[in-house]
């Protein structure tokens, strides 16, 4: 049968969460576009909006499950990713205004006219295509952690070391994209977007249609995962974070190995940013702040590192609760937050997924699991 | 020119004769009420030649338009408007005379040439303030213009002048006269020999521009002193821009310094540090509040109070995340990261729940405030000199307590082996304990400085987290030498890049360059060595 297959490829719970993402991806933007706004059913536009996030914030967690949870690698600089494909994207729907912004000019973007540039730098030729644009959303972020993953990783930069440099990365791209000369829109970032593809992004077609790809990229991304951490070279990984030292005294390139999962994860956060800005409406440099970063690395730990689906579970669970505690208790959200920190390093190491542990991992693997946990302390 | 005439010959009989009493200024001043403009002028003169000290305010009200004469007896009064009426005080005496309606009184009037004629006479009568600053600031005004027609009044000052570095401002306010004079170019030669020892950027535009309207032996000589000048203030910037580097240096040195010890020695990565700093500069703030109302007397000192207070306020938070927190996560520290940034978190929040989002105003003591003078512009500033002192006495201090105190033994020898210590009797869980407060502690300590320099906020300690962090890294973990090497590379390379590449800029180059020394040396510029290194 087709469901035991996919439940043998991606484990009961990896299963659940597919279809549950099936499921939502399809019943909340219908339940938006086809009920009565009067009807108990109905989805508001603004839910709609807030959930498409949620699903772009899970994949950014999932990504950082990757390299975190499979591979040890604690990037604290993975917000970064995210926002240059959402710059990316970003730069794409700029160009699209065209002659429709405040200043009417059909050449350049507003804020350039503001700065009274006269052309458009070199950077930003090709963003008016949207083929040259998605290129761009896998390439920016995909080159930068290629590079900086090439010499941290060849030199043996490990462990808090490579926290502390992923940090320092993006709070130097967090300063330059802050700069108005760098033609990014400095502190107000990209805005005031029109359309995509020619749709616009206020109507709620399109935002049902963006709803759903966030759900199918998320499920994709989760898809890949699965198969690259439970492949061959996914034992590989997960012995480079056990041990590292072993794992290359038996002969492997760690660096290399640990390349191709920081480039696939930083591509997969550059996606989840992409389909953040057109829903959002917004980009700009405090996306980069070294605070998001280490906010991701927190849903991660909660939902369960190491189990994909349990990262991605828990940025939607912290952030519905911090949508909610802003709303009513704006004062106590840090407090929460910070608890939340504190509470799930120091008694919920494997997170939510944990707490399920006896019902989706069966006996034999999870006593592997105990085994290497052991190992790893 | 009648004007200046009339001016010099007052500065002369001002210096040479005696002082006139305050009845004759009296007497003078209502002359200022009659006549053209020209004698008006004339009665400047006079008044000037009186050279008693009240002449200074009332020329400064006529020169303001606040001089009026009483029409029913022509008598001169300076008037401010108070209300409907004027308030009318004798210029003479300084005494109040009662008030006026606006219809009894008439407005001495001024005019360009007249203002001139004052300001002139003001520049002349200043040089003989009794007030240091009034004497220098008006030689130094002389030095900017170069006015020939001030020369026999500073000639005059510099005979009379007692305090040595004004008599230097006023010799070479002298030189920068004479080169616009009528005296013998040998005098002009030895005026430009003089402003050539005088680095200043107006004296070597000045110079060259002298150079453009002269030639030969005078021509040369100028542009020379001019060349000399530019050189000469181009060390001072290098030297400027060390001074800057260092006072960086020393604010990273104490935000890094705490973070070295709970980083290095011990491998907690706190991300709570920037709140410790945050919470010393809190401390600072409410020690100074209690001075203020319980030992106004003694609020310049409450600075050095808030020292000890700090460092304890800090120190004992760092022992309760300790025990509370941290002591579960040893040997975990990507775990202690997390953990600490929530504590982090709940810092700043309680912080802002309790004092507010806004800024708190720390007042810098007044034996803090004002800076030294050097030549070349440069000025250093006290509370700069101070806090580069006190990251001095902190590291000091912490490095004879890390190598004489027994304290600092059993710090460095659990850190080293901690099974061995035990074994020797020392209560590992107490160091750990001891050695995280220390680390707050030193942290509180920054703050104390950093609230003399840097906004009072809950946001304060997070602008400092990545910069300490990276400095640790740079200098090479679990060495505070190294802490100090990175403090001080980091400080002087930002403020040498900050005149080429901007602030920002500057900063993302740094950052970058760190990143890119990692790879190179990945334990750092003091790496560790022996057994212990991957512990």
């Amino acid at each position: 049968m087709i469901s035991q297959h996919i439940m043998a490829r991606f484990g009961k719970a990896g299963t659940v969460f597919l279809f549950a993402l099936l499921i939502v991806g399809l019943a909340v933007p219908s339940l938006n576009l086809f009920t009565s706004p009067d009807s108990a059913l109905h989805v508001p536009d603004y839910i709609l909006a807030l959930l498409g996030k949620y699903l772009c914030y899970a994949l950014l967690a999932l990504s950082v499950d990757l390299v975190w949870g499979f591979c040890g690698i604690l990037s604290l600089g993975h917000g970064a990713f995210f926002a240059l494909g959402g710059y990316a994207m970003g730069m794409y729907m700029m160009r699209q205004i065209g002659a429709r912004g405040v200043y009417g000019n059909a050449d350049l973007p507003d804020f350039m006219v503001f700065l009274n540039w006269k052309t458009l730098p070199w950077y930003w030729h090709g963003f008016e295509f949207f083929p040259f644009a998605l290129l761009m959303i896998v390439l920016a972020p995909g080159i930068l952690a290629f590079v900086f993953g090439w010499l941290a990783f060849r030199s043996r930069v490990t462990g808090v070391y490579l926290s502390i440099i992923t940090q320092a990365m993006t709070f130097a791209l967090l300063l330059a994209f802050f700069r108005n000369d760098m033609g990014f829109g400095g502190n107000n970032g990209l805005t005031d977007f029109k359309d995509i593809l020619g749709y616009s992004v206020q109507s709620p077609n399109t935002r049902a249609v963006l709803f759903m790809l966030s759900a199918l990229a998320l499920g994709l991304c989760f898809i890949i995962a699965r198969l690259i951490t439970h492949s061959k070279f996914g034992k590989i990984i997960i012995s480079i974070r056990d041990a590292e030292s072993r794992t290359r005294f038996l002969g492997y390139r760690v660096e290399n190995y640990k390349l191709v999962v920081f480039v696939t994860s930083a591509i997969m956060a550059g996606i989840a940013g992409a389909l953040y800005v057109p829903q959002v409406g917004i980009i700009n440099p405090s996306e980069f702040s070294p605070a998001n970063s280490i906010e991701v690395v927190i849903w991660t730990a909660l939902g369960g590192r190491g189990t994909l689906w349990g990262a991605a579970l828990g940025a939607i669970v912290v952030n519905g609760a911090k949508s909610w505690f802003t709303g009513v208790l704006p004062d106590a959200w840090l407090f929460m937050l910070g608890a939340l920190f504190i509470f799930v390093t120091l008694f919920m190491p494997k997170g939510i997924a944990g707490l399920f542990a006896g019902w989706t991992t069966p006996a034999k693997e999870k006593k592997n699991a105990d085994v290497l946990a052991e190992a790893a302390e | 020119m009648g004007t200046f005439k009339n001016i010099l010959s007052a500065i002369f009989f001002l210096v040479s004769v005696s002082v006139a009493s305050a009845q004759d200024v009296g007497g003078l001043v209502d002359s200022l009420a009659t006549g053209s403009f020209s004698d008006r002028g004339n009665a400047v003169a006079s008044l000037v030649a009186s050279g008693s000290p009240v002449v200074v305010p009332i020329l400064q009200a006529l020169s303001d338009g606040n001089l009026y004469v009483r029409k029913a007896d022509s008598k001169v009064f300076i008037a401010t408007e108070s209300g409907e009426v004027f308030k009318l005080v004798d210029p003479a005496t300084g005494a109040d005379a009662g008030t006026a309606q606006k219809a009894e009184i008439d407005k001495i009037k001024v005019n360009n040439s007249l203002r001139e004629t004052i300001s002139n006479a003001m520049s002349g009568l200043t040089l003989f303030s009794k007030d240091g600053k009034t004497r220098k600031d008006a030689a130094l005004a002389v030095l900017k213009s170069g006015d020939a027609t001030a020369l026999p009044a500073l000639e005059k000052a510099i005979a009379a002048e007692s305090d040595p570095s004004i008599l230097a401002i006023m010799k070479t306010a002298a030189a920068a006269a004479t080169l616009k004079s009528d005296k013998p170019d040998d005098a002009k030669l030895a005026a430009i020999d003089v402003l050539s020892k005088y680095t200043d950027r107006d004296t070597a535009s000045l110079l060259t521009a002298y150079a453009a309207t002269v030639e030969g032996a005078l021509k040369d000589q100028a542009l020379a002193a001019s060349a000399k000048i530019e050189a000469s203030l181009n060390s001072w910037a290098v030297v400027q821009n060390v001074w800057y580097g260092l006072s960086l240096a020393s604010v990273l040195l104490l935000a890094a310094i705490g973070l070295a010890i709970t980083f290095g020695v011990m491998g907690i990565i706190n991300m709570a540090h920037g709140e410790m700093v945050m919470l010393g500069a809190y401390t600072t703030y409410v020690t100074q509040l209690l001075f203020k109302a319980y030992l106004p007397g003694l609020a310049d000192y409450a600075l050095i109070a808030a020292i000890p207070m700090a460092f304890l306020v800090s120190g004992a938070m760092g022992i309760v995340i300790e025990r509370s927190v941290i002591r579960f996560l040893y040997g975990r520290p990507l775990e202690t990261l997390l953990a600490t940034w929530g504590v982090s978190l709940i810092l700043q929040q309680a912080v802002r729940s309790i004092f507010g989002p806004t800024n708190k105003d720390v007042t810098t003591p007044s034996w803090m405030s004002g800076s030294i003078d050097l030549s070349g512009g440069l000025s250093l500033t006290l509370n700069r000199i101070a806090i580069l002192l006190f990251a001095a006495a902190v590291f000091a201090g912490l490095m004879i307590l890390m190598r004489k105190s027994p304290i600092g033994l059993q710090m460095r020898a659990v850190t080293q082996n901690r099974p061995m210590a035990n074994a020797m009797g020392i209560r590992s869980s107490r160091i750990d304990a001891l050695t995280f407060g220390l680390g707050s502690g030193i942290a509180g300590l920054a703050g104390v400085a950093l609230s003399q320099i840097d906004n009072v906020s809950p946001n304060l300690g997070q602008g400092y987290i990545i910069d300490s962090f990276l400095v640790v890294v740079f200098g090479g973990v679990g060495n505070l030498w190294g802490t100090l090497a990175g403090a001080v590379t980091l400080g002087i390379a930002n403020k040498f890049l900050e005149p080429f590449a901007g602030a920002v800029l500057g900063k993302i180059i740094i950052l970058v360059a760190v990143i890119l020394f990692i790879q190179k040396r990945p334990r750092g510029l003091f790496a560790l060595k022996g057994r212990w290194v991957e512990a």
